[in-house]
């Protein structure tokens, strides 16, 4: 019968009405500012439809989340700071768009590099966090951070983000990305504790050595 | 009928390379350059080849025509990849021409699909293709000097040849882009110029091509008008023109110019590293970017010969197929709104793929320019957990209950409607040959009843081992076109649901040591995937060093365009707009 495609169609449209308010009903009093709800209604548990009263509430981000990337620094007890970055330049080097600009510092004496940027830029508007900086450092220093929210009302000095703007702690990371700071930092001590290991073998076959010559002679 | 006669194309011919070369004595030979494959055909002897090979030994299908510039031999090479629709590999044919003088053959009276291809070349290369019908600039704007793609052009930020730039490591002093244009804060006008009565000679040219009569004459008294549809137009995807010749309401030609997002992909391409290209990739399709990672993956593995570990295959396809579920949701969506359904089926068609997104985002990081594939495998593992549940449990929901759920809806909504049948049926039909000749791809190919699917006509990844069929429909109007899309969708979910039971559950999933600079073997390579969109292929040439000699993108939308003017002929206004949202184009691998 003619008409009846539309009506079923019609049918489909009452049916994400309905789902929108039982929907409400399930999760009645979590409506707003409550993450595990938002999480559930966008997720695979949600039936109907549903706004994110943005930016009153915001969806939380995957861990993995990429978005312009910042460097790592650790606070010392004595409120002096360790950066992470040797100034290597793999970052500068893997850039697609060739957004990052290092210079490193050279001792001033001998003129020899110093292995710790003195200056670091960043320009975000051609940064396209593709996120290879973070993939491809080796001393885990440069990461990619979870705020998308950017605007500014100048762009010329704003968007190019120093060493001062892209310095963030440690205990940062770990917020943003618990379970990979957790993996890197097993990573590293594992690392340590076998780089520790082969150096005791080194030094016990020295020492072995030494005593076998000193036998022969 | 046509599907048949197309599927009993010879095949026994060509199973040995031998017989071209005898059957063509004298007019090619091979190419016998370290890594390079396929044959060098004289200029002259170019279009009796091509129709020889077209019309005796069934390579129908031209997939892809592009040019290299090779420098320091004095040469431009344009590069012709042929397909038999019966499935199988590729036969390469090159052409070499002088670079002061290049003139060429035009094969568009042969495959038609060569059309905005030559263009493209004359445009980026400057080869005069003679006979070609309308010869020119596609990509730049009129008046635009020089010809981009030719190794010694040097754009206007340029800086150095290759990436990584001197300037940035170890005395990075940051400037703006800005600063390094030789242009300065605008382009130079000659003295004089007026802006107010100028009108470009190319668009003058393009409306007296335009045929502008029809039938409506004889016994409705209209005017013939040329009407610009865009390059601001809600109906056009983008920032895309349709040149529409109209007697009265009805289309008499149309022209579709494009260009307006070109952004020198493949000039970039060829100053990045091979690493470097990957998250590009993504902004080709930008619906679909984990296709086109993986087609960029598959070229450049094929010239390093890598293997990828077995459960990085199942995540590229599990990914690739969700991929084109999330596609087709979009295309769907964005047909109705062509339409004049505004906004509420594509909000239901997007409403499941806001959770594939959610899996794209929770794995690689983005929810669209994905940058996954790496070559030799892929980034990274599937995360433990994705909206407070195991990641697993959420993408097997999605891909058991969820998106089967959402194609069903989607169907019961649209399909059996009153309105959209009568918008649909019969409207822009593209018979079998001509969508074959035109070199139309993907659903466009498909759902005039031409069984190609890369998939199977030449199976890359693990598809060989996954059970699904090629689906086909026969009218080859927007109808049958956007009832392919749901037909490919289920295909694509019954696609997860093998990878979800097969994968290992631990595995690895890069097969090298990470590296940041790879070094690729000198060679040429040919990598294509059926993308949601079509057939999209990279022609990548690699002299050895750390950044490509040449990147070509084969972009399925773009070559899919070629046929646009002819679906539309005879049609009203408001068809051409339907027929346009039917082809699915994405305005970012269009203009590249």
């Amino acid at each position: 019968m003619y008409g009846t495609g539309m009506l079923r169609g019609m049918g489909v449209t009452i049916k994400h009405l309905v789902d929108a308010f039982v929907d409400d009903l399930r999760f009645l009093g979590q409506r707003y500012y409550n993450a595990g709800s938002l999480n559930a209604r966008q997720g695979t548990r949600g039936r109907g439809v549903f706004t994110v009263q943005y930016p009153e509430e915001k969806l939380p981000v995957p861990e993995r989340f990429r978005f312009i990337p910042f460097l790592l620094y650790e606070a010392n007890a004595d409120g002096s700071t360790d950066h992470r970055c040797t100034s290597c330049g793999i970052c500068a080097k893997v850039c697609p768009p060739q957004c990052i600009w290092i210079e490193r510092s050279s001792d001033p004496e001998t003129g020899r590099p110093i292995p710790t940027p003195t200056r670091f830029f960043i320009d975000i508007d051609i940064c396209m966090n593709c996120g290879y900086c973070a993939e491809y450092c080796p001393f885990d220093a440069i990461k990619m951070d979870h705020d998308y929210e950017l605007a500014s009302y100048e762009r010329i000095e704003a968007h190019i983000f120093d060493k001062d703007r892209l310095d963030k702690p440690v205990e940062y990371y770990a917020g943003i990305r618990p379970t990979e700071y957790v993996d890197e930092e097993n990573a590293r001590a594992e690392e340590d504790a076998k780089k520790a290991a082969r150096k005791a073998a080194a030094a016990k076959k020295k020492s072995v050595g030494a005593d076998s010559k000193a036998a022969a002679a | 009928m046509a599907a048949q006669e197309i599927g009993a194309a010879p095949s026994e011919q060509t199973a040995v390379a031998d017989p071209i070369v005898s059957r063509f004595e004298g007019a090619l030979r091979p190419d016998e350059r370290k890594g390079y494959e396929g044959y060098i055909v004289a200029a002259e002897g170019l279009p009796e080849v091509a129709t020889g090979l077209r019309d005796e030994l069934g390579y129908d299908y031209l997939s892809s025509v592009t040019g290299v510039d090779y420098l320091d031999g004095g040469q431009l090479e344009v590069v012709y990849h042929a397909y038999q629709t019966s499935g199988g590999p590729a036969l390469n044919l090159k052409v070499q021409v002088d670079r002061e003088n290049p003139v060429l053959p035009s094969l568009v009276s042969v495959y038609p699909g060569a059309d905005f291809q030559e263009r493209e070349i004359f445009d980026m290369y400057g080869v005069r293709f003679e006979g070609h019908p309308n010869l020119r600039r596609i990509l730049m704007w009129d008046g635009f000097a020089g010809h981009p793609l030719r190794k010694d052009w040097r754009e206007a930020y340029y800086e150095e040849e290759n990436k990584p730039f001197d300037s940035r490591w170890p005395t990075g002093d940051v400037r703006r882009s800005e600063a390094a244009n030789r242009f300065g804060k605008n382009v130079i006008y000659p003295a004089g110029f007026d802006f107010e009565n100028w009108t470009p000679e190319s668009d003058e040219s393009l409306y007296a091509s335009l045929n502008k009569v029809g039938s409506n004459g004889k016994t409705l008294q209209t005017d013939s008008l040329v009407v610009n549809m865009g390059p601001q137009h809600p109906s056009t995807h983008g920032v895309f023109r349709m040149v529409v010749a109209l007697d009265g309401e009805t289309i008499t030609d149309l022209q579709p110019v494009m260009g307006y997002l070109h952004r020198s992909h493949e000039k970039i391409g060829e100053r990045n590293t091979f690493l470097q290209n990957m998250p590009y990739t993504d902004r080709l399709d930008y619906l679909s970017s984990m296709g086109n990672n993986l087609g960029y993956a598959l070229a450049v593995e094929k010239l390093m010969g890598v293997q990828v570990p077995e459960r990085a295959e199942y995540l590229r396809v599990l990914m690739a197929e969700l991929t084109r579920v999330s596609n087709h949701m979009w295309a769907i969506g964005f047909l109705l709104n062509d339409m004049g359904a505004f906004q509420t089926p594509a909000l239901y068609a997007i409403r499941a793929r806001e959770l594939i997104l959610d899996v794209f985002e929770a794995t690689a990081g983005s929810r669209m320019m994905c940058n996954y594939m790496r070559f030799g495998g892929v980034a990274r593992d599937l995360p433990e957990t994705l909206r407070d549940e195991n990641t697993l449990d959420f993408i097997s929901d999605l891909a058991h209950n969820r998106l089967p759920a959402a194609i069903d809806e989607l169907d019961r909504f649209l399909t059996g409607n009153e309105i959209v049948r009568a918008r649909c049926i019969g409207v822009g039909v593209l018979p079998a040959e001509k969508a074959i000749a035109y070199s139309a791809a993907g659903p466009l190919l498909r759902a005039s009843g031409v069984p190609y699917d890369l998939r199977r006509a030449e199976p890359y990844s693990i598809y060989d081992r996954l059970d699904f069929k090629v689906c086909t429909r026969s009218n080859g109007d927007v109808y049958d076109r956007y009832v392919i899309r749901i037909d490919e969708m289920r295909e694509s979910v019954k696609i997860c649901q093998q990878a979800l039971r097969d994968m290992p559950a631990k595995g690895e999933i890069f097969s090298r040591k990470p590296q940041y600079n790879v070094r690729v073997p000198e060679g040429e390579s040919y990598g294509r995937v059926e993308n949601p969109k079509g057939e999209l292929g990279y022609y990548v040439v690699s002299t050895g060093k750390t950044n490509p000699y040449r990147y070509h993108v084969r972009a399925p939308s773009f070559i899919n365009l070629t046929v646009l003017g002819e679906m539309c002929k005879g049609h009203k206004v408001a068809d051409a707009v339907v027929i346009l949202g039917s082809i699915d184009i994405v305005l970012g691998e269009v203009d590249r």
